[in-house]
């Protein structure tokens, strides 16, 4: 997008909360010493150190209030964007600008597993940056809406992996967040589960900047976003109304709009 | 308009940059309460799962005090230093918080990996929780080692009072090891492969079970080296202090600081240089 774009986008009135501009992120790693074929064009090899361009030039901007879909197939660059945007992942080239630093919601994240659910709730609440007293206001706020209190006292290896998921919503969402970033943290919970995690992500997304979604689900993204990005391959292919996209990405793969 | 002025106008920061220092010792010490918590429940961890829980705490020092009392008391002859035991008990406990700081600091990135993938927070956090895990360890096992020495006979007297900035000291050393660890095995892995190499050597260069003064005695380049070593100077503060027969003198508290300062100055901007890092290596 250039300058000129964001500046007519700036004009209607809203006021934007995040920048991308032109990022660029490369991951380099160490293969095994597997053949590559020439038609894998985004992996470049020298020596044993490879390179794989995982995001290859993305520019968007989110303005106040938008909750963003983010969709693509597997391998697409869709966490690596989010991770780069909340700034946990250093970006190789290009920029992101962002109203307050972005909070990210995704799996495998921070819990210390033989730890009873209870401690983790009060260290992610710490770690989220809340005070001690906040932490401990927001207590069973928080435990209730995971919906795990007869659980809370079991260490989290017990867990199983929706349980997990559940908690680390109800932690983060506990906190209203500016910018939140949400990724497939969704997918595990039971559908009664969801129904409060997207009523809590449409409430946040009023309340406050703008969410990003990245699913799987079109369903949730037509449920909760009012505007979608397809990645494919490190790049935006399509960015429009959620419908739109969703309408355009669900052709492309082959599957109903309802999955 | 560039896209830099355009952020500058509706008040957008850049993500991703490492914040100026000053701005990075503020908001480490404001979260500080997160370090104690995950120090505490760390610890909690680590013993809940063997049956013997926390008395593994003690027990592990302890056996180490009986083998190297009974090898190094017996093999050490006459360059055993003087009242062997109480100067054996001080050495592997004191040794014990340096070692087990730098260790656990050591992997305290990598072994967080998914903290820092998932949240932002100053980093410097996790070596510092390593290190108050270590502070947590090391007071119940000071207290158990001032009853040993009492069993021995030793005197007490005001000086033992001493062992607490001794301590303090200590833990500013170690801090500064354990931030420096911390951002090296990020960077290389393989690193995490010396560490124990590294504590063996400081652990017989310090004089734990010998006397790096009987040692050095009849070394002239050796003796300076050996005696600038921080972990020797706090043991010998701490010797000075609570043994019978040790002394050591007043300037020694004047290098013991300097390192104590010097490392943990270092060790923090060093980690800090890095910060932004962290999320792409681990």
């Amino acid at each position: 997008m250039s300058s000129a774009e964001i500046q007519n986008q700036a004009d209607d009135g809203r006021k934007p909360v995040v920048i991308v501009d032109n990022v660029v992120v490369t991951y380099r790693v160490f293969a095994s010493g597997k053949k590559i074929t020439a038609s894998t064009a985004r992996v470049k090899r020298s020596g044993k150190l490879r390179e794989v361009e995982a995001i290859r030039g993305v520019s968007l901007t989110a303005y106040e209030g938008d909750s963003i879909g983010v969709i693509g197939t597997n391998g697409s660059g869709k966490s690596t964007l989010m991770n780069a945007i909340s700034g946990l992942l250093p970006i190789d080239s290009g920029s992101v600008y962002a109203s307050s630093r972005p909070s990210f919601l995704g799996v495998g994240a921070a819990m210390i597993r033989e730890l009873s659910g209870e401690k983790n709730v009060i260290l992610g609440g710490l770690a989220l940056g809340m005070s001690k007293a906040e932490v401990m206001a927001k207590y069973d706020a928080i435990v209730d809406f995971s919906g795990l209190r007869e659980f809370i006292d079991l260490p989290m290896s017990t867990y199983s992996s929706g349980m997990v998921e559940r908690l680390k919503f109800a932690i983060a969402a506990a906190r209203e967040h500016d910018i939140l970033i949400i990724d497939e943290a969704l997918a595990v919970g039971d559908s009664d589960f969801r129904k409060r995690s997207e009523a809590r992500m449409r409430e946040l997304a009023a309340n406050a900047g703008s969410v990003f979604l990245v699913s799987h689900s079109m369903k949730s993204i037509l449920d909760t976003c009012n505007r979608a990005i397809w990645l494919d391959k490190g790049i935006i292919k399509m960015d429009g109304t959620a419908r739109e996209v969703c309408e355009a990405y669900a052709a492309f793969v082959g599957a109903p709009l309802d999955d | 308009m560039s896209i830099a002025e355009q952020a500058a106008k509706f008040k957008l920061q850049k993500i991703g940059e490492r914040p100026r220092l000053r701005e990075y010792i503020r908001e480490s010490w404001q979260r500080r309460t997160f370090a104690y918590t995950l120090a505490r429940f760390n610890l909690q961890a680590s013993t809940a799962k063997s049956s013997l829980g926390v008395a593994w705490l003690v027990l592990v020092p302890a056996m180490q005090i009986m083998v190297y009392g009974l090898i190094f008391g017996l093999v050490l002859g006459n360059t055993r230093p003087d009242n062997f035991l109480p100067y054996l008990i001080t050495g592997i406990v004191l040794f014990q918080f340096v070692s087990g700081s730098f260790a656990d600091g050591a992997k305290s990135i990598t072994a967080n990996a998914s903290l820092v993938r998932s949240l932002n927070f100053p980093r410097v956090l996790l070596p510092a929780s390593a290190v108050i895990s270590n502070i947590y360890r090391i007071v119940p096992l000071v207290g158990l080692m001032l009853v040993a020495l009492l069993a021995l006979r030793e005197p007490v007297t005001l000086n033992w009072l001493l062992i607490a900035p001794d301590l303090l000291l200590m833990s500013c050393f170690s801090a500064g090891l354990a931030m420096v660890a911390a951002r090296l095995t990020v960077h290389f892995a393989d690193l995490n492969q010396l560490v124990p190499f590294i504590t063996r050597v400081a652990f017989y260069s310090s004089g734990i079970f010998f006397s790096v003064d009987k040692l050095a005695a009849g070394h002239p380049i050796l003796k300076p080296i050996l005696e600038s070593n921080p972990i020797h100077i706090y043991l010998q503060i701490a010797r000075g202090s609570l043994v019978e027969g040790y002394s050591y003198d007043l300037y020694q508290w004047g290098f013991g600081a300097l390192w104590a300062l010097a490392s943990l100055t270092f060790g923090f901007v060093f980690f800090w240089r890095a910060e932004e890092k962290f999320g792409r290596n681990v």
